[in-house]
């Protein structure tokens, strides 16, 4: 199956999903093109995680289509993982595996892994490769999170929260990282409640509130006189 | 394959770097009949450290299947690791496989050391009926990675998974006859229908030559389909 440039690699049409009698996500629709870096913007609680479990099949939606580089996560979940790289949110590794153990066992779940030393080496882990998961420090943890995310060699990542918890300079190195994997032909779909990270990377965002999007468009169409502003205005119970 | 393969051996390496898991499960048996073999003292005619061997078998089961495992798996639970392998091709049952692979295989070599322990330094025989004695030792393991699992299933943190199984223990070890390897007839008659009563009276006829009693495996076999069944039904990746 060939992609061709331009054409979608996630299409949401009219995807609502209910958690007892809250509706996490309520008839939200989007695209994201081929090559793309999407973000999906909101506070705690507007549906972004869930929407995100749809998407990696996680989740069943209760309405709705999803097609992740073509196929239904659900039904063709096999096939998915091996396109689609996701980075959770607080999701960690076993404390006393080494970053280079995790990496070789995460590259024998894909049928053409990316290289090792290659990956370590643009995350600037190669020197911690034997150092264990416990030991690493909060960025070079997330680094790692993104490096799995990335060893299936994905046509699609999703990462959740890159830059929670990150000092400055940290989060800055990040946002260069995304600007090479982006370059690396991988459409990324980024969620976050940073709005100058937002504003930095994407090409296109969608800010969420109560399960529904409230605003979608390019970062400097929306925001007004920020983005920030804008989503304040969009998403603050007191201001609407 | 591949997959679990990895997993399996990564599974394995973490295990080696726990060393008080290692300890308990591995070491504590051995040195526990070595006290009982140098003490050289005997019940009824029978040298204490042969009545101790099926009694320290069954505590290794205990020590990787109920205490161990439940913890494991609440402890990837609560880190999300579960939930992180289900976004990869392995998917998040692989590496409980995998811990069961270890575990069991664990178990089969702790007991290989006990059995040349009794031998080599206090000569005690060798089971006299070999396959009898390994089934058992199977079964037990089984049935107890199987509690493991339910314990698992339903604990939402490694620290209530470690506090549930600790409770299980001594009930379970008591009819084993860790405290007390003869115990009254009434309490002997209850404890054969628990898992390691009957589990210890099943290898202690099979050291003996005699192959087991059939109650002993429907004993084991119950614990192990039911407590299976319930983890399998109740389990909660995230």
């Amino acid at each position: 199956m060939t992609i061709h440039a331009g054409s979608a690699a996630i299409e949401v049409e009219r995807l609502s999903k209910r958690y007892g009698h809250t509706l996490a996500v309520d008839d939200v629709s989007f695209t994201v093109a081929e090559g793309e870096v999407f973000g999906l913007l909101g506070r705690n609680g507007a549906g972004k995680s869930t929407t995100v479990d749809c998407l990696a099949g996680l989740r069943a939606p209760d309405q709705g289509r999803i097609r992740v580089a073509g196929l239904e996560p659900r039904r063709d979940r096999r096939e998915l993982r091996q396109l689609l790289g996701v980075q959770l949110q607080e999701s960690q590794l076993q404390d006393k595996l080494t970053v280079a153990e995790a990496m070789r066992l995460y590259a024998s779940f894909y049928r053409r892994p990316a290289d090792i030393d290659q990956l370590l080496a643009m995350l600037d882990l190669t020197e911690k490769r034997n150092t264990r998961y416990r030991r690493l420090s909060g960025g070079q943890k997330q680094r790692l999170s993104i490096a799995l995310a990335l060893i299936g060699r994905p046509r699609i990542a999703i990462l959740d929260e890159l830059t929670t918890g990150l000092d400055p300079v940290a989060r800055r190195d990040s946002w260069q990282l995304i600007d090479d994997i982006r370059n690396s032909g991988v459409t990324i779909m980024l969620i976050t409640h940073l709005m100058t990270e937002a504003e930095r990377l994407c090409d296109r965002v969608a800010i969420m509130r109560d399960g529904r999007i409230v605003a979608l468009g390019t970062p400097a169409a929306l925001g007004r006189p920020t983005l920030e502003d804008a989503f304040v205005a969009l998403t603050d119970r007191r201001v609407s | 394959m591949n997959m679990l393969k990895m997993l399996t051996l990564t599974e394995a390496r973490l295990l080696l770097r726990e060393p008080l898991a290692f300890f308990w499960g591995v070491a504590f048996p051995m040195v526990l009949l070595t006290v009982m073999g140098l003490s050289a003292s005997s019940i009824d005619g029978v040298s204490l450290v042969a009545i101790y061997e099926p009694i320290v078998i069954a505590f290794i089961s205990v020590a990787f299947g109920v205490q161990g495992i439940p913890v494991q798996i609440a402890g990837y639970r609560q880190g999300r690791i579960l939930r992180r392998l289900a976004t990869t091709p392995a998917g998040p049952a692989r590496v409980i496989g995998a811990q069961l692979i270890v575990s069991l295989g664990v178990i089969l070599i702790a007991t290989i050391g006990v059995l040349a322990v009794g031998r080599l330094g206090f000569g005690v025989p060798l089971p006299r009926q070999p396959l009898g004695f390994a089934l058992v030792v199977v079964l037990s393991a089984a049935a107890m990675v199987a509690i493991g699992l339910l314990i698992g299933a339903l604990a939402p943190t490694a620290r209530s998974a470690g506090a549930a199984a600790t409770v299980l223990f001594f009930p379970l070890m008591y009819f084993a006859g860790l405290w007390t390897p003869q115990m009254s007839a009434s309490a002997k008659h209850i404890g054969q229908f628990t898992p390691l009563g009957a589990a210890t009276q099943a290898l202690g006829d099979a050291m003996n030559g005699g192959w087991p009693h059939p109650a002993a495996f429907a004993v084991l076999g119950v614990c192990t389909v039911v407590c299976g069944g319930l983890a399998a039904r109740f389990f909660r990746w995230e």
